[in-house]
This record gives structure tokens, C-alpha cells and sequence, in this order.
């Protein structure tokens, strides 16, 4: 029953140190650098226990945000920031004109929870943005903000269209998922992900898991959950506007604002061409009537 | 069952249980049965987040699962829908009962036997025509008349009497259809409020799981027991599985989710009032019980497996008594204290508050919080000469003398409350080495990883050294009471610098050993009534099987291709089985009911059974096995090869319970004892022996009280643990359920003009507390007999201490319980709501 092979090597109750590529035995991955490595986060198999928002807390030693009862369900940590790296999203779908479900479709339904968290774009505009080379791609292929490079610019927070990146208030700095960087090193999977109890966040090789993600939208169709439909993997919903593809992709039910996911993010930079195009074109109109006007006001 | 073996399930019904909330790792194996095709079913009053995984939620009043049960028992038996090589062989369905027996139905919601002085049954009426049949569980005397030996002897001259045609008016099978036939789906729709069409929707689910090639399995917790009715709602569970057939078999059985930690640990080793370890049954004033003898006597079941019991007892006098116990004083049985009646948390609260109780230990109890009727108990506290509190936190109960409620209401100033207060620090899991025993008995050691910061200690170190302490101050008493303490082994060996106890040289005595020379036994079946064993807990027998090997520590999975009952891991009671029953996974012939679900099977050229787990069986006793009646057999002896069901006296899955249960042989729908409606099944409005302590300050609801029109009920959050205390006084998970709350209904939030997050107060005659309204269409009124009934919930384990705080929800609870458990209902009572605070100097009143 889901037991891997390697685990019976490490059946004594006194291990003789650290299991090396203990992620093989959790996730059924072994870490090295030079692979892209993410998330899939399978909303359907979340009962939205939380477990990842304290087991990301707990590892990067994060402290609590003072936010208090927010009235919005069982969500009463609002938002991904500079503290919280994971967040956990519940939406309400009980009832349709006042008459409750009774009969839902399989996994989860009518009271969506969704596990949020940094997407690490492929084609990431945080990491674009960012003038001081503070944030870097690793050699897992992830993205991550080194504090001590950060000037605290802040050019990152708009940049990023999920919301993800945040400046702390005590150091100034940008702070989000580094998708576990030390422990990646140290050949373990992300904390989030081991703690979770249903294996609705699942860490591995992107290539793999969108693989992965495919068959389960197939096998979930099978089962009458025809909603469902990947977000962020290539060529989905969510991988729009040249970022790419999302290294943590998600499975959802729902349209993505249901969950606070923008529907077709886009990177700033191809903003910028647009505008810059604009502004120009702004300007040698203002132009073009300056010298218009002053010509008139010459000929007077 | 194990958790992991709900994986092998085609069917699963939560009900009385929040588990993906409250059980989350062992919900993983709920959804990997789903992830196979398994339907998943809620049944709930909330929708919670289990239901929000489930394929069906069928919402549900609070406390009327019995109704809904009930239900499915008669669609079962009504459609023949019940899988008959299994009932028939295995359970005692054409078993005859006594002539004298009526059914509720007949006399106004009463069984037959009812005694209106005592406001108690007599089981006389209950028996198997012309025997009398001990319980099986750990109270096998049975409370009748004739002496317990004459009765029950006669089990051993010849099978109980049957009708295996099923026709006789009085077999099981019969009494069952009489009694469940009023339980239609429009009944079950009247009373419950669930619509009927979910209802047999449910019903169908969970039948379609059954037969040989399917089973289903029933989760439920403390949604079940905290209810006047709550062993009777398991009960009906227990039925519809002996029906289906999905006792002892892969993905079949009731898994009940125990509490955390360690809960069950704390059931096996008992800190309940009645049990000895092992479930022996506690010495009681009132009961033929002078001496071991006597004890013995009333005690020892004539049949199946529990004839060893004077083997567990003697052994475990000898563990606990060492030389002091000698075959002329009873091995020390006189050393054990006698119970006089029900002490069980809610009366010994009672009688702190009347004075009687002078000294409280509280090692990992919050009872401010987690006792029904909390302001009671706060005033109680204040009634004590003393009270030592061990935790790793102030908690409520530490602090009441200057926080608690009447405190605050001005009811009390500290200056007038005279009890001393000892709060003492205790160590966390880490930091001390134990076991936790999980739900499906498996016991797992863990180790200590670091010492504790300051002056805290284990709970094992803290008894150990008060133990030895006493010890010394009775060394030289002459005083026949101060025996116990003089006569007790106590002689852990002590480590470090602390002087903490060996915490393996207690389980090593519990597993047990030979005595005096004290070589570790292997197995229960070694144990001895002469006094040469000693074992601290017969069923533990083999977590430590030699001196320098502990079961419990171990790790060692099945591989990806092993059979999956992972043997190697830990040690699950009794003998490493994984699956009680399992002789039941095979057919009468001994042959798997199903290559895809075998479990135990007879392997004839061996001439033994054999299997993927330990077989709960005689290993030798071939199916074909039939007791010769002609010489009396005795034990195991008089059970056939087609008996299962070893610990019960017939060997049989007991759909009808003839003794062992105070309140009725066969689960009948009562309301809770406060309920907005009248029984709609029968005269009778609640369970007739449910144990209610009405008095001046803890008052009950009459049923359809007008003042108090709402069902309450409340529960827990997956955010917090425990009573909140290990969770509020973190800030990571404070934050993440900041503060208390109820839930309302928008329905109800209308009426009363109650917006989200408003301030509102619920009432109830044991007190008012305030708290924020959390508006949501998980919570639903249902229609009951016409009349809508709303419905509210509330969180129990806020409290003000630790960072995430609230009113406590107990405040509103009432001191009533389960007859047979003394288990309070605080999952369905009536209350009141209006919007606004209280009048608190705090909120400027």
C-alpha cells in the first residue's frame, strides 16, 4: 500500500543519520540539480487542514501575521505575504437558490479549498524586475529572493501577477516561497508537501507531475467530476502572457477567480512593450499638437 | 481494523465523525479507497469538511442517528438485502430469545424487564431461551436474580438454542423486523430531517458494499458517544455490518476514531473508574465480590475466550503486589480499591461541588474547558482544599481562581477561594520516551529527543516519584488501609540526573514476565493463575516479548508487494493482530469468502489456519470443529469452527445484545434529553436510563421548551488539539482559528437579524456566553413534523488563555450522560440565541 521499495532499508527504529535523498522514500523523487522541480497542488484531494501553512511556518521559521477572525469561512489568514508562503483558500458553493447539495460530485466539491502558494513562472517577472539580482533561478529551476542582495525596491510586489511577493515590514525586504531551497539541498522535499495528510500538494519533477496531472483530470472526467482542469501546466489556463508555464500548477473545479487566481496572468514585461509603445506614441502626439499649436500661434 | 485497511473499502459512511477535520492522516486512506472506486458518505449534521469530499452528505438533526440507522437496518432486513452465509453462521440472527420478551414498540417505548422504582431493566426477559448469557464486555456479571454461575452454566450443556429457518416469532431475526419496522424512509425523514431520498440513497450505497466480494466499513468518534444514546448508536452500526457481512474482512468493520493521544492507550490502560487493565472488570462494594474467589466466580465466563480471565486477573495481582501476594490472601486482591457506584468525571464533579471530593490530579485534563456544564465545574474547583495541575502551559482549570467565569461574572473574588493550586510543568512528547496506543490498537513507541526546558518532567517521572514518595511516608504504617501503598511494586529503575524512570521497564512489565525469575512471556497465552506470571496488562502481552526487544519500536513496512497488513510495524493488541474477527474474512469452510479480499484461510494439509495477518482464532480448530456437548466443554472449547467471534460467549456477532447494555438488548431511537420536539417513534421521549443530574445547578430542559427552541451542538476544529491548549498557546496555530465563534444558518441569521461576524449570545439555564456569529449554509434548519428547527454550532475548545481565545462553549452544556458510559451529550442540547453581548465590564456593562 503505497510502500516504496527504499523503506525497508530504513525499517530500524534508530536511523544511523539522515536518509540520504529522503525525498525518494516521501515524494518518490531524487532531488539533483539541473531538473526543474514544483508542485502539484490537487484541489480536489484537500480537506483544508491547514497542516501546510504551519508546516511551512515551522521549517522556514516564519512568524504568525496578526490577522484575526476574518468571517470569510475558515480562512483567517486572507492572503499569501511576507509570513505566510502557503495559504489555504475556502470558498463557500454549498447551496443553489437556497436548496443545499445533498448528492456532489466525487473528491471535493461545495466547499472548494484551495492551497496557494508561489508559482515559480517559468518565465518569471519577480525575477525579471528585480534590479539587483536578489532574486535568482536555482539549479532546481525555482525562484528565490536572497536578503542579504535585496535593496527592498519593492519593483517585484507589482510585477508578479499572482500577489505572491511581499515586503516584510520589519526588514523591508521581499520575502516569499523559496519552494523549500535548503531542504531541496539537503535532498528533502518541501516541507508543505510532506505534511500533507491526502497528498493534495504533491512535489516532484515538473515534467513528471504535469504527466501525473493529466491522468488524474482523465481519471477525475471518468468519475463524473468533469469540472476539473489543470492551471498553470503548459498550454493551460494560467500559463498565458509568456510566463510560460507555472512549476506549482494547480488542479481546480471551479473558473480560477473562484480562488483568487487571476484568469489570464500576464508577465509585466509584456506590459511594458504595449505601454511603452503607447507612451511614445502619447508623446509625439503631444508633440506633433505642440508644434501644431505653436505654428498657429506663430502664424497669428 | 487498521486505518490503512480502509483503503481496501468499496463503501464508507462517516457518521458522528468530522474525520477529514479531526482525523486527517487516517482520512488519506478514506480517499485512497475513493481514488478505487469507494462511495463516500457524510452523514452529518453540518456540512464539514468531510463532506465536502464525501459523494453524498445526508444532513441530519444532531442525536437522532439511531432514527437514521435504525432506517437502514429495516431497508436491509425488509429488502433481503443482508448477506446470508455471513448473519446466519456467524451472528446469533436465528438465535431464540425468551418468551417474556416486548419490544418498545409494545410497551411504549420500554423493553420488557423495566423497573420504575429503580429507574433500571432487569435482563432476565433478554436472554437466549433458557440460558443466561454473561456480557461480553468487561462487566460479565450479569445483574439478575439467580446466581450467576447456575445460570450461566448451562451455555456449557448445549448450543444456544436457534431457529435456522428463521421462522420461530421470537429468533433474532424476527424481533429485529418487529423492531425497526416503524423505521421507514418516511419516518427516518420525519425524525431526522433528512430528505428520503438521500436516505435511501444511502442505505442502497452502503448495502451494495456487502456480499463476498465487497465490504464497507463504518467510521465514526466522539460524534457518537457524546450522546445519552451513544452505545446504543454504535450498536446499530455494529448490526447493519454483522448483516452486510463486513465484520473481520479487508475494508470491512466500524473503525472508531479515537481521541487524541493515546486515547485508546488510556482505555487498555485504563484510567477509567470500572476498568482494570486488559478491560477486568474493577472489584465493586456492591457485587459478589469479597474475595478473589468470589470475584472469580461472578466474573468468569463459563465460554469463549474471556474463560482465561482468572489467569489475567492473578498475573496482574502479582505485577502490581510482587511477594506481598501469596495464594492465601488472594494474591493481594483485597489490596484493590472497590467501586461504589459511578464515579466517572460527571458525578465526581457533582461531588467535588457537594463537598465530598477535598484533592484533584489533573495530569493532561482541562475540565474548565472540556467539562460539560463549565461554570459548575470552575465554581467546584473553588471547593477543593487542593489541586495539582501538570502541563506544559497554564490552562483554564490552572487559572480559574483568578480568570474563570464566576471570577469575572463577580461571583467569586480570589481572595474567598481557599484552594491550593499547584501548577507543575510537564514534558511534551519529545522530550519524554513513551507510546501512544493509535485507534486500531497499534502501539508505537517513540523515544525522548531532548530535555525538556526548565523544571518540566513526565507525567511517568511526576507519578513515579509521588509514588515512591508515598511509599516512604506509609514504610512504617501499621493501618490495614495503608497496605496497598506499602505492598505495591515500585522499583523502575531511575536514569540520569533527573531521575526519570525507565519508561521501557513499565512496558516490559506490562507485556509481563515470568515469575520470580522474570523472563519477558511472548505471548498471553503463557499467563498463569498460580502466581508464577506477572503481567501488568494481559492483552499488551508480546509488545515486548524478550528483555531486549521492543515491538513497539519497531518500523518494518511490507514492501510494495507485501500483503499490506505490515506486521513488522509496531504491535498491535492482542497478539500483533491487525483485524479482530478475521476468522470471519473466510467462509464456514474455512475457504476466503473472496481471492480479492483474504485474509485468514484453513489450510487443510497443515491441519491450521493460516493467513496474512495473526488469525483471531484457535489456530488448530478445524471449521468443521462441534463442541461434544456430552462432556460440558468449558472456554473455547465449547465454541464450534464456525464461532468468530471468540470473547463472546456463543461465539456469535451480537445483533441482539442479551446482557451488558442498561439501556435496552436492541438500539431504539430516543430523543436527546433536551430536545426541541417529542418523540415522534414512541411514548417514551428519551432513554428512560440515561443518567441525568437535574438538579438546582445544573437544571435540564423540558422537550419543546419554548425559551430554549434551538439545537445546539458542538465539536472540535482540525486547527486546534486537545482542548485547545497545545494550539492557542502557539501563535502558528492560533492564528489560523484566532478567535471563538458559532455557526448559524443564513435562515436563522435572517430571522434574528444577525449579520456575520455580529456579536451574539446563546443561553441556556447553566449560563450565557458570547461569542461571533459565523453566517454559513453549512449549517441548516431542518423541518420536524412540520415545524422548523434551527440548528447552531459551536466550538468547545476556546478558552481565555494562549493567543486564540473565546468563550467556552461548556458554560451552555448540561451534566447528563450515556447509561452505560457516563458519556455526557454535548453533540445535541437545546439553547437560545439573541444578537448583542453580555452585560460584562469588559463591553462596558
Amino acid at each position: 500500500m503505497g510502500v516504496p521499495a527504499r523503506a525497508l532499508d530504513y525499517a530500524e527504529p534508530i536511523l544511523p543519520g539522515l536518509i540520504p535523498d529522503e525525498a525518494e522514500l516521501t515524494a518518490g523523487v531524487r532531488i539533483e540539480p539541473g531538473k526543474s522541480y514544483g508542485f502539484f497542488t490537487d484541489t480536489t484531494l484537500c480537506i483544508g487542514c491547514k497542516a501546510c501553512e504551519v508546516a511551512c511556518k515551522e521549517w522556514n521559521a516564519l512568524p504568525a501575521d496578526e490577522v484575526g477572525l476574518t468571517g470569510d469561512s475558515y480562512d483567517n489568514t486572507g492572503r499569501l505575504s511576507a509570513n505566510t508562503w502557503r495559504h489555504v483558500a475556502f470558498v463557500e458553493k454549498i447551496a443553489t437558490d437556497g436548496k443545499r447539495a445533498a448528492e456532489m460530485a466525487p473528491f471535493q466539491s461545495n466547499w472548494l479549498m484551495m492551497s496557494d502558494v508561489c508559482k515559480h513562472c517559468h518565465n518569471a517577472p519577480c525575477l525579471e524586475a528585480c534590479p539587483t539580482g536578489a532574486l535568482f533561478r536555482t539549479e532546481f529551476d525555482t525562484v528565490v529572493v536572497q536578503q542579504d542582495i535585496c535593496n527592498g525596491c519593492g519593483y517585484c510586489v507589482p510585477a508578479c501577477p499572482f500577489g505572491v511577493v511581499d515586503l516584510n515590514e520589519v526588514d523591508g525586504k521581499a520575502h516569499k516561497c523559496t519552494l523549500c531551497y535548503d531542504r531541496l539541498k539537503g535532498g528533502l522535499e518541501p516541507a508543505c508537501a510532506k505534511s500533507c495528510p491526502t497528498d493534495s500538494i504533491q512535489f516532484g519533477e515538473v515534467p513528471v507531475l504535469v504527466e501525473k496531472a493529466r491522468a488524474r483530470v482523465e481519471d477525475l472526467h471518468g468519475k463524473g467530476a468533469t469540472d476539473a482542469y489543470l492551471y498553470g501546466a503548459p498550454g493551460e489556463p494560467g500559463a498565458t502572457g509568456d510566463l510560460g508555464h507555472l512549476n506549482a500548477f494547480f488542479l481546480l473545479t471551479d473558473r480560477p477567480e473562484v480562488y483568487g487566481l487571476p484568469t489570464a496572468p500576464t508577465r509585466a514585461s509584456n506590459r511594458v512593450a504595449p505601454a511603452l509603445g503607447a507612451g511614445l506614441a502619447t508623446m509625439a502626439g503631444l508633440t506633433l499638437a505642440a508644434i501644431a499649436l505653436f505654428a498657429a500661434d506663430r502664424r497669428r | 481494523m487498521p486505518q490503512w485497511d480502509l483503503a481496501n473499502a468499496d463503501c464508507i459512511l462517516v457518521m458522528g465523525s468530522n474525520m477529514a477535520e479531526n482525523h486527517p492522516i487516517a482520512f488519506r486512506f478514506a480517499l485512497q479507497a475513493k481514488q478505487k472506486g469507494a462511495t463516500l458518505i457524510h452523514a452529518d449534521p453540518r456540512f464539514t469538511r468531510t463532506s465536502a469530499l464525501a459523494d453524498i452528505h445526508a444532513p441530519i438533526r444532531a442525536g437522532t442517528d439511531i432514527a437514521f440507522l435504525g432506517g437502514i437496518i429495516r431497508h436491509i432486513l425488509e429488502n433481503d438485502l443482508w448477506f446470508k452465509d455471513y448473519a446466519l453462521n456467524y451472528t446469533n440472527l436465528a438465535t431464540i430469545i425468551e418468551d417474556a420478551f416486548e419490544d418498545p414498540s409494545q410497551n411504549d417505548g420500554k423493553f420488557s424487564g423495566w423497573d420504575e422504582a429503580k429507574k433500571s431493566y432487569s435482563y432476565e426477559s433478554w436472554q437466549y431461551k433458557g440460558e443466561f448469557v454473561p456480557s461480553s464486555l468487561a462487566e460479565h456479571f450479569v445483574n439478575t436474580t439467580e446466581s450467576f454461575s447456575d445460570q450461566t452454566k448451562r451455555l456449557q450443556q448445549g448450543p444456544t438454542p436457534k431457529d435456522e429457518t428463521l421462522q420461530h416469532p421470537n429468533c433474532v431475526y424476527q424481533i429485529l423486523k418487529r423492531h425497526f419496522a416503524p423505521y421507514t424512509p418516511e419516518m427516518v425523514e420525519r425524525v431526522t430531517g433528512c430528505p428520503k431520498e438521500t436516505f435511501v440513497k444511502v442505505a442502497d450505497a452502503l448495502a451494495r458494499a456487502s456480499g463476498r466480494e465487497k465490504t464497507g466499513t463504518i467510521c465514526y468518534a466522539v460524534g457518537w458517544t457524546h450522546h445519552s444514546t451513544g452505545v446504543q448508536m454504535i450498536r446499530a452500526a455494529a448490526i447493519i455490518q454483522l448483516l452486510l457481512g463486513n465484520v473481520g474482512r479487508p475494508g470491512g468493520g466500524i473503525l472508531a476514531l479515537r481521541g487524541h493521544s493515546s486515547i485508546q492507550g488510556s482505555t487498555d490502560i485504563p484510567t477509567l473508574y470500572n476498568l482494570l487493565p486488559g478491560y477486568l472488570p474493577q472489584p465493586h462494594g456492591l457485587k459478589p465480590h469479597h474475595s478473589l474467589q468470589d470475584y472469580i466466580d461472578h466474573e468468569t465466563t463459563p465460554t469463549g475466550w474471556w474463560h482465561n480471565f482468572p489467569k489475567y486477573i492473578v498475573s496482574l495481582l502479582r505485577a502490581w503486589y510482587g511477594e506481598a501476594g501469596m495464594k492465601e490472601n488472594g494474591w493481594g486482591f483485597e489490596w484493590l480499591p472497590k467501586i461504589m457506584g459511578d464515579h466517572s468525571q460527571n458525578p465526581m464533579t457533582l461531588a467535588i461541588e457537594d463537598g465530598l471530593i477535598k484533592g484533584l490530579f489533573l495530569l493532561g485534563q482541562n475540565p474548565a474547558v472540556g467539562g460539560s456544564n463549565a461554570a459548575l465545574v470552575q465554581k467546584a474547583l473553588g471547593k477543593l482544599d487542593w489541586m495539582v495541575v501538570t502541563d506544559f502551559t497554564e490552562t483554564e482549570t490552572a487559572s480559574f481562581w483568578y480568570k474563570g467565569k464566576p471570577v469575572q461574572a463577580g461571583e467569586l473574588a480570589p481572595k474567598d477561594i481557599k484552594t491550593e493550586v499547584f501548577l507543575l510543568p510537564t514534558s511534551l512528547a519529545g522530550e519524554k520516551a513513551g507510546t501512544f496506543t493509535n485507534t486500531h490498537r497499534l502501539i508505537q513507541w517513540h523515544d525522548k529527543v531532548v530535555d525538556g526546558p526548565g523544571d518540566g518532567r513526565s507525567d511517568l517521572w511526576f507519578v513515579y516519584h509521588l509514588g515512591r514518595r508515598l511509599k516512604e511516608l506509609y514504610r512504617s504504617s501499621a493501618d490495614p488501609r495503608d497496605l496497598p501503598i506499602r505492598y505495591l511494586t515500585w522499583d523502575y529503575p531511575v536514569e540520569g540526573e533527573r531521575e526519570e524512570p525507565d519508561a521501557e521497564a513499565v512496558l516490559r512489565e506490562i507485556n509481563g514476565y515470568t515469575w520470580p525469575d522474570r523472563q519477558q512471556i511472548a505471548d498471553f497465552k503463557d499467563l498463569k493463575d498460580d502466581g508464577t506470571t506477572a503481567c501488568g496488562c494481559w492483552i499488551y502481552t508480546g509488545v515486548f516479548p524478550k528483555n531486549d526487544h521492543n515491538q513497539a519500536r519497531s518500523r518494518k513496512p511490507d514492501g510494495p508487494d507485501g500483503p499490506g497488513t505490515h506486521l513488522g510495524w509496531g504491535f498491535a493488541w492482542p497478539s500483533n493482530r491487525r483485524t479482530l474477527v478475521n476468522r470471519a474474512s473466510a467462509d464456514p469452510a474455512g475457504k476466503p469468502w473472496s481471492e480479492r479480499k483474504k485474509l485468514a484461510w484453513w489450510d487443510a494439509e497443515k491441519g491450521e489456519w493460516d493467513g496474512y495477518d495473526q488469525v483471531d482464532f484457535s489456530t488448530e480448530k478445524a471449521p468443521d470443529y462441534t463442541p461434544d456437548w456430552s462432556k460440558e466443554p468449558a472456554g473455547m472449547d465449547a465454541l464450534s469452527g464456525t464461532d468468530p467471534f471468540i470473547m463472546i460467549s456463543d461465539g456469535r456477532g451480537a445483533l441482539f445484545v442479551p446482557s451488558g447494555l442498561k439501556d435496552g438488548p436492541l438500539p431504539t431511537h430516543y430523543e436527546p434529553v433536551e430536545s426541541p420536539v417529542r418523540n415522534p417513534l414512541y411514548g417514551q421521549q428519551h432513554n428512560p436510563t440515561a443518567k441525568i443530574w437535574d438538579r438546582p445547578d445544573n437544571p435540564v430542559h423540558v422537550p419543546e421548551d419554548p425559551r430554549y427552541p434551538h439545537v445546539l451542538t458542538t465539536y472540535r476544529l482540525t486547527e486546534h488539539h486537545s482542548g485547545g491548549t497545545p494550539t492557542r498557546s502557539v501563535a502558528s496555530t492560533a492564528e489560523l482559528q484566532p478567535e471563538g465563534f458559532s455557526e448559524i444558518a443564513p435562515e436563522l441569521a435572517k430571522e434574528l437579524g444577525i449579520e456575520n461576524l455580529d456579536w451574539v449570545v446563546l443561553s441556556t439555564p447553566r449560563g450565557e456566553v458570547e461569542t461571533r456569529a459565523l453566517v454559513t449554509e453549512r449549517l441548516q434548519p431542518f423541518r420536524i413534523d412540520g415545524r422548523l428547527v434551527h440548528q447552531i454550532g459551536m466550538p468547545w475548545h476556546f478558552g481565555w488563555n494562549g493567543y486564540a481565545t473565546g468563550d467556552i462553549a461548556n458554560v451552555l452544556t448540561a451534566i447528563v450522560g450515556d447509561p452505560n458510559t457516563g458519556m455526557h451529550e454535548n453533540k445535541a442540547l437545546t439553547c437560545n440565541l439573541r444578537k448583542g453581548r453580555l452585560d460584562r465590564p469588559q463591553n462596558g456593562g
